[in-house]
């Protein structure tokens, strides 16, 4: 309770006074305050939001942004508050706790902003008041689960090389994988329904011989079962031999749930085969094949729902056993009584106390069979008690099994339906964000190009390029090349990437090139089965770069530009975009020819990544000039 | 005679009858009357919990929120002003911790020794917080207003340093009689050693409290009489250059 710390140690602090007089030793002196300032106000300013506070309040918690001196990196000189660039509604909760000593947790508030506004202002989460602090953390056990079913699948998108044995644990675990994996999954799962239909259809009767009465199918037709049996159990256990193989941790598989059900569901057949048709151990051995009966629980990996409600079970596990507890009291106490009540009556059925549990029983649950029933009156009221108080017994733990089923259930339809809608989030995050790479290489063009309209000073043409990028875009790019002259690459995007690599070892750096079409310089191939969208028609028509020497050093040129001349057989179907998108540019003196950018500016970006080959709406003239530059150096883009 | 030995005769007879009637019947029976009886009371108790039926005289419930809606005003900031040696300035800071505190407008004895408990986590500090109690609560009605915590606080901090003496003097006359026996000295000893707890170096000895007030007493029990009146103690503080130093150890605390 630090409010009350501070509020009362000035109390305290004279109070002391009588031990004054009693006191042996001379006291120690009192700590200096420096500056004794009298308590004034502070405004602090919260986007727009003043909220004023006296100096004290806050300084009652010194270990917090605004109780200590760290508050004064915000203060604002001419306007003499201190100004936070935060949210205004959450902070007033902050500013209540430094009031009241109390956080509180607003309801409405998203869990994760609330959570930034407290590590901002230095305030630990944990001392939530307790009226708010259940619902604090519930939302964040929830927020909690989602990011780990994000993680989750995350994991599934693995990297290409794993080797053998992951592929073969991640086919198992997550079927949709590969068709391989999902034969192998509907396989089994038809292997499991046939083994607990055969348990089942072998004890129905099924045709009388003459001398005798009914025979089950199983005693007919003992060698078609045993078949079906054995080929099932095979199949078990090859698949489970398979999962112990490939699982990363084996003790850590062994011990799991589904890994002894399938233990258990196979383990019969083998004790028979071992065991003969010795007398002594045959009605143990008729036992075990009531575990045949588990090989049914083997479906919890093909159902979801399944494995919820055993989900569900588990984390019940406390008010099952409230239930439990409950019932068997109730029906100690109530066989016990009916007992006694009962024990005066001829020919009572009710012979003992363990006899009268099944009445009991029965009654509580209202099932009331009829095969035991009271006959004295103490017997019937006794009796009535037992079945209303049954009804209540069992009705309370249900509703919160049920909600707890509720909840986890929802929980995976949210997130199967987050999955599906992840792809398509994905998609378009990614078109966004190539946008702003693919700023930065359009804008470094122009800046080659401005580089290069220096050297040849053509002045309309400057104006043209110098398309006004906000200063934050410039540093950022500024930066980024920084970044490029450090590492002696260069950035690309990725479908040059890989076209590059592919590719890689077919491009040279022939002459040829540019005496075939004329081209000096050529940037770099394209991919021509992904079309990109051509450039913006405002920033116009003459996108041009060129590579100068300085840039052959860098080893993989790649600026995602116009397409391949025709030179070799390599270059795909670029021809028929390659000539709208060619441009030149006249320069005084020099003439230059590069290939075209046709690049996606982020402004004119279509829906989907894949661009269209849109026809050129830029009225390049489609020639090609060569040119006679030696500055020009045709640069591979290998 | 014979006829009333006939009739003593029959009625006892009849008596044996109606007892051995009741015996074979009461085994039988008995646990239909226990039923009975306890489904009635049963009825009554439910019927009286869901409310239909009302027993006990009023509830006990409503009678509790009386209580904490008690409020206490202070009077005016000028009357204080009159009555204190603080300044405007010093009475409303008071004063605003005071209300954060207790939203009432007085303390009671329980809130007073947790808010005392919190500065002294190690030890038991609940003795010496009702001594004190007791000295802030003039009047005696079992609670502290703000007006007689600021005029307490006024005499330690702002008063002369006889005001101070007496007021201590005050706090440690239990019983208010004017002088000081050596029991009250030892409980007031006691209490503060209580304070300390158990962890101390050196270890605490259990008659550490008698020793240090036999110290006392020697110090100041001029006519040795077995007690210390206001006078003797006035008289032997200031001789004390000690105390008299402390007394003014926490002239700023506010």
């Amino acid at each position: 309770m630090a409010t009350g710390v501070a509020a009362w140690l000035p109390f305290a602090r004279a109070a002391a006074i009588g031990w004054m007089p009693v006191a042996n030793c001379p006291m120690p002196p009192a700590p200096r305050e420096h500056s004794k300032k009298q308590d004034e106000l502070i405004i602090l300013n919260v986007s727009g939001r003043r909220f004023q506070t006296w100096r004290t309040t806050l300084d009652r918690y010194p270990d917090t942004l605004l109780g200590s001196t760290e508050k004064e990196f915000f203060y604002n000189e001419e306007t003499k508050e201190y100004f936070f660039d935060r949210d205004p509604d959450a902070f007033r909760s902050v500013l209540n706790f430094y009031r009241t000593g109390k956080l509180h947790y607003p309801r409405y508030e998203c869990i994760s902003a609330y959570d930034e506004e407290l590590a901002f202002f230095g305030i630990i989460p944990e001392i939530i008041g307790d009226c708010c602090y259940e619902e604090y953390k519930d939302r964040k056990r929830e927020n909690a689960e989602r990011l780990m079913d994000d993680q989750e699948e995350n994991k599934d998108s693995r990297l290409p090389n794993m080797n053998f044995r992951e592929t073969m644990w991640r086919a198992f675990e997550n079927p949709h994988t590969s068709t391989m994996a999902l034969v192998f999954y509907y396989v089994t799962g038809f292997f499991i329904a046939v083994s607990v239909i055969t348990n089942v259809v072998e004890t129905v009767p099924c045709g009388s011989t003459p001398n005798q009465k009914d025979v089950p199918c199983g005693e007919r037709y003992t060698v078609a079962f045993f078949c079906m049996d054995t080929a099932c159990v095979m199949i078990f256990t090859v698949e489970y031999l398979l999962r112990l193989f490939a699982a990363p941790s084996r003790y850590r598989f062994m011990r799991s749930v589904m890994s002894i059900i399938d233990v258990v569901a196979i383990l019969p057949y083998y004790i028979g085969l071992v065991m003969t048709n010795n007398e002594d151990v045959s009605g143990a051995f008729v036992t075990l094949r009531v575990f045949r009966v588990f090989r049914i629980f083997k479906f919890s990996r093909h159902s979801q729902g399944l494995r919820i409600l055993g989900y569900t079970l588990k984390s019940c596990a406390s008010e099952l056993g409230f239930l439990l507890f409950s019932l068997t009291m109730a029906i100690i106490i109530f066989a016990t009584v009916m007992f006694y009540a009962e024990k005066g009556s001829s020919s009572s059925k009710f012979t003992s106390i363990p006899a009268s549990f099944w009445y009991t029983i029965v009654t509580m649950t209202t099932l009331g069979y009829g095969d035991m029933v009271p006959k004295t009156i103490a017997g019937k009221i006794f009796g009535s008690i037992c079945s209303l108080s049954g009804v209540l017994v069992i009705a309370l733990p249900v509703p919160v099994i049920v909600s707890n089923f509720s909840r986890i259930y929802h929980q995976n339809q949210r997130a199967d339906k987050r999955r599906a809608q992840k792809k398509a989030r994905l998609a378009r995050i990614r078109i966004a964000k190539k946008g702003s790479s693919n700023a930065y290489l359009q804008s470094k063009r122009n800046g080659l190009l401005n580089e290069l309209l220096d050297l040849t000073s053509s002045e309309e043409e400057e104006q043209h390029m110098n398309k006004t990028s906000s200063l934050l875009e410039s540093q950022h790019h500024h930066l980024l090349h920084c970044l490029e002259k450090t590492t002696a690459h260069e950035f690309v995007d990725e479908q040059l990437y890989e076209q590059n690599c592919v590719e890689g070892a077919q491009f040279s750096r022939s002459p040829s090139l540019s005496s075939q079409d004329g081209f000096t310089g050529t940037c770099c191939t394209r991919r021509s089965r992904k079309r990109i969208p051509l450039p913006n028609a405002s920033l116009s028509t003459t996108h041009t770069h060129t590579h100068t020497q300085g840039l052959q050093e860098l080893s993989a040129i790649h600026i995602q530009c116009g397409d391949q001349p025709s030179l070799s057989t390599s270059s795909r179907s670029s021809l028929n975009i390659k000539s709208s998108e060619r441009s030149r540019i006249n320069c005084r003196g020099q003439q230059i020819t590069t290939a075209v950018i046709s690049l996606p500016s982020p402004t004119n970006f279509p829906p989907d990544g894949d661009g269209h080959g849109l026809p050129n709406p830029l009225s390049t003239p489609p020639t090609i000039n060569t040119t006679s530059s030696s500055n020009i150096v045709k640069v591979s883009a290998l | 005679m014979s006829r009333l030995a006939l009739r003593k005769d029959l009625s006892l007879r009849c008596a044996r009858v109606m007892l051995t009637f009741f015996h074979e019947e009461w085994e039988m029976e008995g646990l239909q009357t226990v039923g009975i009886l306890l489904v009635l009371c049963s009825s009554l108790k439910l019927l009286h919990f869901l409310g239909l039926i009302d027993f006990s005289a009023g509830d006990s419930i409503e009678d509790d929120f009386e209580l904490s809606t008690v409020c206490h005003r202070p009077e005016g900031l000028e009357k204080l002003q009159e009555q204190t040696k603080f300044t405007k300035k010093e009475l409303q800071v008071l004063y605003r911790g005071f209300k954060n505190e207790c939203p009432s407008g007085v303390v009671n004895e329980d809130t007073f020794k947790i808010i005392y408990s919190q500065f002294f986590p190690q030890g038991d500090s609940s003795t010496y917080a009702h001594f004190l109690f007791e000295a802030f609560d003039t009047n005696k009605n079992g609670s502290v207003s703000f007006e007689d915590f600021v005029i307490g606080l006024s005499i330690i901090l702002r008063g002369t340093i006889n005001d101070r003496l007496n007021w201590a003097f005050n706090l440690y006359d239990l019983n208010k009689d004017g002088c000081i026996t050596k029991e009250e000295m030892l409980d007031i000893m006691k209490s503060i050693y209580d304070m300390m707890g158990k962890y101390t170096y050196p270890c605490m000895q259990e008659d550490a409290p008698r020793e240090h007030v036999e110290n006392f007493f020697q110090k100041m029990d001029r006519n040795n009489d077995g007690v210390v009146t206001i006078d003797e103690f006035i008289e032997s503080c200031q001789k004390d250059e000690n105390i008299m130093q402390s007394m003014q150890l926490f002239d700023n605390v506010i």
